[in-house]
C-alpha cells in the first residue's frame, strides 16, 4: 500500500515536471500551425521583406516592423546598458552599507513597476519634452528607446552586480597594491574579469527590450513605414500585434500570427546565445 | 573623515590612529583624482549613473503620485463601473482573483515540478535536460506571445470567448519557469543531512519530502511566489486578448460574460483612449502601491532567509 502511494506520488512529480515540456508544445504547434501557412500564402520574402503593411489592399510586408523592432532595441540598449553598468559598479564599488540599503529596493522597485505605468509615464512626460526640442507628435522611435532604455536599466543593473560580487576581491586588491587608483582598479582588473555576466546582462536586456508591449505602444508612434529618421514613428513587430489582433479576420490575422511567429524565433535565437554563454561559463 | 584625521595625514604627522592606517583621506582621494583624470571622469560617470537609476525612480513615484493622488475619488472605487465613473475597483477585485487563482494553478505544478527535478530526478536523465530546456525557453517567451497562444486555444479553438479562466491558465504557464527556478534553489539548499535523517529514522521518500524538506524550503518558494504575484499584477499584453476588456466582475469561468480586465488592462485601456487621463493616474497610483507592498515582502522574506543563512 504505502508503496503504491510512494509510485504513485514519483509519477505525479514527473506529470507536473512535463507541463512546460507540454506549455512549450502546445505553444509552438499553435503559432506555427497557423503562422507559417500564413507565411507561405503571402511569400517568405514578401512577408519578411515586404515594405508595404496594408491588409486592406492585401500588403502584408513586416519589414517596417522588424526593422522598427531591431532600432528601438538598439537604442534601447546604447542607453539602458552602459548606465545599467555603471550603476552596477557604483552599487559593488562605491555604495556604502548604509545608502545600499535603499539603493538595492529601489532598483527592485524599478524592476517591479508594470510596463503600463511606464508608458504611461513615458507618455505623459517624455513625448511632450521630445515633442517641444523636435517637433512633430513626438511619438517616435527615440522617444521609445529612452523608455525602453530606462526599463531594461534593473535587468542590466542586477545581472552585472551579481557578476561583478562573484570576481575574486583579490583582483581588486592586486590592482590597488600595485598603484592603481580605486577607479582604475574596478574598471580595468574587476569589470574585465565579469565580461561574461555583462554579456548575458546585455542579452537579457535585449530580451526584454524586444518582447515589451504595451509601453511602447503608447510612445512609439505607431506608423508602419520605415523610419526616415531617428524622430519618425515606428511600429514593432509586438505592437503590431496589439494593435491590430483586436479586429483582424482570416489572413490579416493569421499574418499577425505569422509575425509572433517571427518573433518567437527572434527570441529563441537571444535565448540560444544566453544558454551557449551560460555554458561556457560553466 | 574628521577634519583632524585629515590634517594629520596631510602634514605627515606620525600620531595616526591606528585604525586610519588603511583608510584613503579625502584629501588624498583629491590628489589621486588630480593625478589620474580618467579616474576623476570615471567616478563622476559613475555617480551620474547612479544618481540618474534612483532619481527615475523617485521621479516616476512622484510625478505618478502628484498627479494621481487627487483623483483617487470615492466615485473611482464604485462597485459597478460605469463609462460615467470608470470605476476601478471591479478591476482591482478581477486583478486578485485572477492573482488567487494563478497561483492555485501553477504553485502546486511548479513546486511538484521542482521536487521532480531536484529530488527523484537521477543525473544525466534525458528527460530532465528536455525539461530544463523548455522551461527556459518557457520563461524567456515574450507576453504578447503568450498572450496570441492563448488567444488562439482557449478563446477560438475551445470557444471559450474573453473569458477569466483563458487569462488565468496563460498567466499560470507563464510564472511556472520563476516558480519551478525559485523552489528548485530553495530544494538544493536544503542540507542532505535533513534527508539522511529522514531516511535514517525509517520515513519514506514521499515522506520526507512532505514532512521534511518542503517545509525547510518553505521561505525560498515563498520569495517565489511573491515575485510570481508581482508578474502576474504587472501583467497586461498577456491578458488583453485571452481575458479580455471586461470592466465588470466576471459572471461565469468561461463563455460570455466571464471577460475580466486587471488593472493593468484597465489601465491601459484608459490611457490609449486619451479621454480619462486623471482616471488612468489613479490606477497608476493604486499599481505602484501593489508594487511596493509585493516588493516589501519579498525584501522581507529574502531577509529572513539571508539571517537563517548568516
Amino acid at each position: 500500500m504505502q508503496k503504491a502511494i510512494e509510485h504513485i506520488m514519483h509519477a505525479l512529480f514527473l506529470i507536473c515536471a512535463c507541463v512546460s515540456i507540454l506549455a512549450v508544445v502546445l505553444i509552438c504547434v499553435y503559432l506555427f500551425a497557423t503562422g507559417v501557412p500564413a507565411m507561405s500564402e503571402i511569400g517568405f520574402t514578401d512577408f519578411l521583406f515586404g515594405q508595404k503593411w496594408k491588409p486592406s489592399s492585401g500588403y502584408y510586408g513586416i519589414f517596417p516592423m522588424i526593422i522598427g523592432s531591431i532600432l528601438v532595441t538598439g537604442i534601447a540598449v546604447l542607453i539602458g546598458v552602459p548606465i545599467g553598468i555603471l550603476c552596477a559598479v557604483f552599487m559593488s564599488h562605491y555604495c556604502p552599507a548604509g545608502l545600499y540599503r535603499f539603493v538595492k529596493p529601489a532598483v527592485n522597485l524599478l524592476a517591479g513597476i508594470p510596463s503600463i505605468v511606464y508608458g504611461f509615464f513615458g507618455l505623459m512626460v517624455i513625448v511632450p519634452i521630445m515633442k517641444s526640442i523636435f517637433g512633430g507628435s513626438g511619438k517616435s522611435l527615440l522617444t521609445a528607446g529612452i523608455l525602453l532604455g530606462i526599463m531594461i536599466l534593473p535587468t542590466v543593473i542586477k545581472t552585472t552586480e551579481a557578476s561583478l560580487n562573484a570576481v575574486p576581491k583579490s583582483y581588486y586588491e592586486g590592482a590597488l597594491a600595485l598603484g592603481a587608483t580605486h577607479e582604475r582598479s574596478v574598471f580595468f582588473a574587476s569589470l574585465p574579469a565579469a565580461k561574461s555576466g555583462i554579456l548575458a546582462a546585455i542579452i537579457l536586456g535585449v530580451g526584454r527590450a524586444i518582447g515589451e508591449t504595451m509601453a511602447v505602444i503608447l510612445v512609439a508612434g505607431n506608423q508602419t513605414i520605415l523610419p526616415e529618421n531617428i524622430t519618425s514613428g515606428v511600429r514593432t513587430m509586438t505592437s503590431n500585434i496589439v494593435i491590430e489582433m483586436g479586429y483582424a479576420t482570416g489572413l490579416h490575422r493569421d499574418a499577425l500570427i505569422a509575425t509572433a511567429v517571427v518573433l518567437f524565433v527572434f527570441i529563441l535565437i537571444i535565448n540560444l546565445c544566453f544558454s551557449v554563454l551560460k555554458r561556457r561559463k560553466d | 573623515m574628521t577634519d583632524a584625521a585629515e590634517k594629520n595625514t596631510m602634514s605627515g604627522n606620525t600620531t595616526v590612529p591606528e585604525n586610519y592606517i588603511n583608510r584613503v583621506t579625502i584629501g588624498a582621494r583629491l590628489r589621486q583624482y588630480a593625478r589620474s583624470p580618467l579616474s576623476l571622469l570615471l567616478m563622476i560617470l559613475v555617480m551620474l549613473a547612479a544618481i540618474f537609476a534612483v532619481g527615475m525612480l523617485v521621479f516616476i513615484i512622484i510625478y505618478i503620485l502628484v498627479n494621481g493622488v487627487p483623483h483617487l475619488s470615492a466615485e473611482q472605487f464604485s462597485w459597478k463601473y460605469t463609462t460615467e465613473n470608470v470605476s476601478m475597483l471591479p478591476a482591482i477585485i478581477n486583478t486578485l482573483l485572477m492573482t488567487a487563482m494563478t497561483l492555485i494553478l501553477a504553485v502546486p505544478i511548479g513546486i511538484f515540478a521542482a521536487v521532480y527535478l531536484v529530488e527523484y530526478a537521477k543525473r544525466g536523465n534525458k528527460l530532465v535536460k528536455v525539461i530544463r530546456v523548455t522551461t527556459e525557453t518557457l520563461s524567456g517567451i515574450p507576453s504578447i506571445v503568450f498572450g496570441l497562444f492563448g488567444f488562439l486555444m482557449f478563446n477560438i479553438s475551445l470557444k471559450w470567448q474573453f473569458s477569466i479562466l483563458a487569462g488565468v491558465i496563460t498567466l499560470a504557464m507563464m510564472i511556472l519557469p520563476l516558480i519551478i527556478r525559485t523552489t528548485e534553489e530553495a530544494l538544493l539548499a536544503v542540507p542532505d543531512s535533513y534527508r539522511e535523517g529522514s531516511f535514517g529514522l525509517g520515513a519514506g521518500k514521499m515522506r520526507t519530502v512532505f514532512r521534511v524538506i518542503l517545509p525547510t524550503a518553505v521561505p525560498g518558494i515563498m520569495s517565489g511566489v511573491i515575485l510570481s504575484i508581482g508578474r502576474i499584477v504587472g501583467e497586461s499584453a498577456a491578458l488583453i486578448f485571452t481575458s479580455g476588456s471586461g470592466h465588470n466582475l466576471p459572471g461565469a469561468l468561461i463563455g460570455s460574460g466571464s471577460s475580466a480586465a486587471t488593472l493593468t488592462v484597465h489601465m491601459y485601456i484608459l490611457s490609449n483612449e486619451g479621454l480619462h487621463t486623471d482616471q488612468a493616474f489613479a490606477s497608476a497610483v493604486v499599481l505602484l502601491a501593489l508594487t511596493f507592498i509585493i516588493n516589501l515582502i519579498s525584501d522581507l522574506i529574502e531577509r529572513h532567509i539571508s539571517k537563517k543563512k548568516g
